[in-house]
């Protein structure tokens, strides 16, 4: 078999995933070459072919006029398989390309098994091995479920792609996520609240469970879009990602967005009515219980100790 | 005005899920049913739009059994003025590119200028269908919005990357948006509005009489993830908890130290 894997790059800087990709080519024993959008400056550790289109003319976000380049280097590579990362600029070009071959995509891949993909649905809660009745596949993968062991090296040869000009979309720069607020990466002990404190007035109990454990306190991103907390106390992919000594989840289900920024706590403490929430999946201790009950207790023991 | 909002029912995550008999979906009895989450922002931001422009018509579209009605009066009573309903007991095995095809071939001679969809349902969850409506009827997408604007046939919008980072993308109408949590306050309906909605044309039709495209992707199998952690797990009274959660704090981390 044979893939072409699509690296990304953005705001100057190649991404990460790129090395995700190959370890998944690897696991399926299958050849590859890579496509990217990038510039000469930044290429990944990669012993292939390499297509490479040059930014400073296909802008980092140029969903039409990349797929149309994508598109020429599939009809020289002829995989049956076109790799991508299920991030933003992933889940935005793969469709399209799906769409151009007409053949089918399979979103977030998490696994291999028995040589079929299997991928997350209803909040991780349940997992679905798939199968193309087309030949070639478009694959977007869960970011992290194919991290290498060690970063892959190497020297690509290069090849250029020809940027014509072109798109639908324009692109008028980034926006940074405002860096004012508290900085969680350096917290020692985090309690987060989640959409199960059910109303604003409960953030109270996250707050003074965090002072008793002499914390900060952090929450997931339904709390932050309620504006019920400020941005800056995000925990996930779109907001911080965080290590403390412990993590305390409290009415969290632990969508991936959520565990991608908090797995790698040391000690993670889990409260929630739902014993079957994917939080358990990662937690060292899932407390089943409603959190306006048990925070109360808790916190009014620790201060006691 | 022309705006079409595509919309779909999801069971409630909260709820337990086993594989169905034939293990190619979950089992749809017990479930509570509600809007898809992101679907909400969709409705919420085309209301919205009608309120900024004054004259627009809001068709709301979903697919599924006759359950989904339900969901629909809720987009209807945020405000949408008409529902397609594509009448379909089996649409949960419809793939992502089936979907966008029944969705693609409704709107090709409308003349939308601008649709709505949530960026991914919470039970399928790929992320495909408003960019494949897009594609099929040559219109360009937008997705993962957080924010939207639009005058005179512009759309002004940012669209979230990782770590919160934002990017300010532009494009004319026609156009497909796709939403992102966060995008607005979708409202809830009020009772006036939810007695308003229940005149409002819903018409159903049946999906054989739209030529279906069949499916690129069949299920195998539907299961819970393999356990692979082995934490434990505690229940019981609440004061008993806290004594025990206190002992595990103190004998496996350092908080209380
Ligand atoms: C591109 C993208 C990026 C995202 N980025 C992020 C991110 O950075 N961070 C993030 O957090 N999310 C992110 N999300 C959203 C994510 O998918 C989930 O929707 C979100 O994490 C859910 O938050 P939650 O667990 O608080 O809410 P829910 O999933 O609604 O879970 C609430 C939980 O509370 C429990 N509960 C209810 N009542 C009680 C009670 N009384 N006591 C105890 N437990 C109770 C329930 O059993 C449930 O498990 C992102 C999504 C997308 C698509």
């Amino acid at each position: 078999m044979k893939t072409l894997l699509v690296a990304e790059y953005r705001e100057g800087k190649l991404l990460g995933t790129s090395s995700e990709l190959i370890n998944f080519a690897a696991q399926l024993g299958a050849e590859s070459a890579m496509f990217l959008v990038g510039s000469e400056g930044a290429l990944p550790g990669y012993s292939g072919k390499l297509y490479l289109a040059d930014v400073e003319q296909a802008g980092e976000f140029n969903p039409s006029l990349h797929k149309q380049m994508l598109l020429e280097v599939v009809e020289k590579e002829q995989p049956q398989m076109v790799v991508l990362p299920h991030s933003s600029y992933g889940w935005d070009l793969a469709p399209r390309i799906a769409m151009a071959l007409k053949t089918a995509q399979i979103s977030e891949v998490v696994e291999v098994k028995d040589g079929n993909l299997v991928v997350p649905s209803c909040n991780s809660k349940l997992r679905r091995q798939v199968k193309a009745t087309t030949a070639v596949t478009v694959v977007t993968l869960q970011g992290g479920a194919f991290t290498p062991a060690e970063d892959p090296s190497g020297t690509p040869e290069v090849i250029k792609v020809e940027v014509a000009a072109g798109g639908d979309i324009e692109f008028l720069g980034y926006e940074e996520a405002a860096e004012t607020g508290v900085d969680l990466s350096k917290a020692e002990v985090i309690v987060s609240a989640g959409r199960g404190i059910g109303k604003p007035e409960n953030l109270a109990l996250i707050e003074n469970l965090a002072k008793a454990l002499k914390g900060e306190y952090g929450a997931s991103r339904p709390v932050i879009d309620a504006e019920w907390a400020e941005h800056s106390r995000q925990v996930g992919t779109t907001g911080q990602t965080v290590s403390p000594k412990l993590y305390v989840a409290c009415g969290i289900s632990g969508a991936i967005q959520h565990l991608a920024g908090m797995k790698k706590s040391e000690f993670v403490l889990a409260i929630n009515t739902d014993k079957d929430a994917p939080i358990g999946e990662i937690a060292d201790v899932l407390v089943v219980a409603d959190l306006k009950q048990l925070l109360p207790v808790l916190t009014e023991k620790l201060n006691a100790l | 005005m022309k705006i079409l909002i595509c919309i779909k029912q999801v069971p409630d995550m909260e709820s337990k899920f086993k594989a169905n008999a034939a293990g190619n979906w979950y089992e749809e009895t017990d479930l509570a049913w509600r809007m898809n989450e992101y679907d909400e922002f969709a409705v919420e931001q085309a209301v919205q739009l009608k309120e900024q422009v004054g004259e627009a018509d809001l068709t709301v579209l979903c697919i599924g059994s006759d359950r989904v009605k339900e969901t629909m009066k809720k987009a209807l009573a945020m405000g949408c003025d008409r529902g397609v309903h594509i009448a379909d007991d089996e649409s949960y095995l419809k793939d992502s590119y089936a979907i966008a095809s029944l969705i693609a071939g409704f709107a090709k001679d409308k003349g939308f200028d601008l649709i709505f969809t949530g960026m991914q349902s919470q039970d399928r969850g790929s992320a495909q269908v408003g960019v494949l409506i897009a594609e099929m009827l040559g219109i360009p997408s937008l997705t993962t919005l957080v924010e939207f604007s639009y005058t005179d046939g512009t759309v002004n919008a940012k669209r979230e990357l990782e770590g919160g980072t934002r990017a300010k993308v532009s494009c004319s109408t026609p156009a497909l948006v796709t939403c992102q949590l966060g995008l607005n306050t979708p409202r809830y309906p009020t009772l006036p509005n939810i007695m308003k909605a229940k005149k409002k044309e819903l018409i159903s039709t049946p999906v054989a009489e739209l030529s279906p495209a069949a499916s690129l992707l069949e299920t195998l199998q539907m299961a819970p993830p393999e356990k692979k952690g082995g934490g434990l797990v505690l229940e019981g009274d609440p004061a008993d908890l806290a004594d025990q959660l206190i002992q595990i704090l103190k004998e496996k981390t350092t908080a209380l130290a």
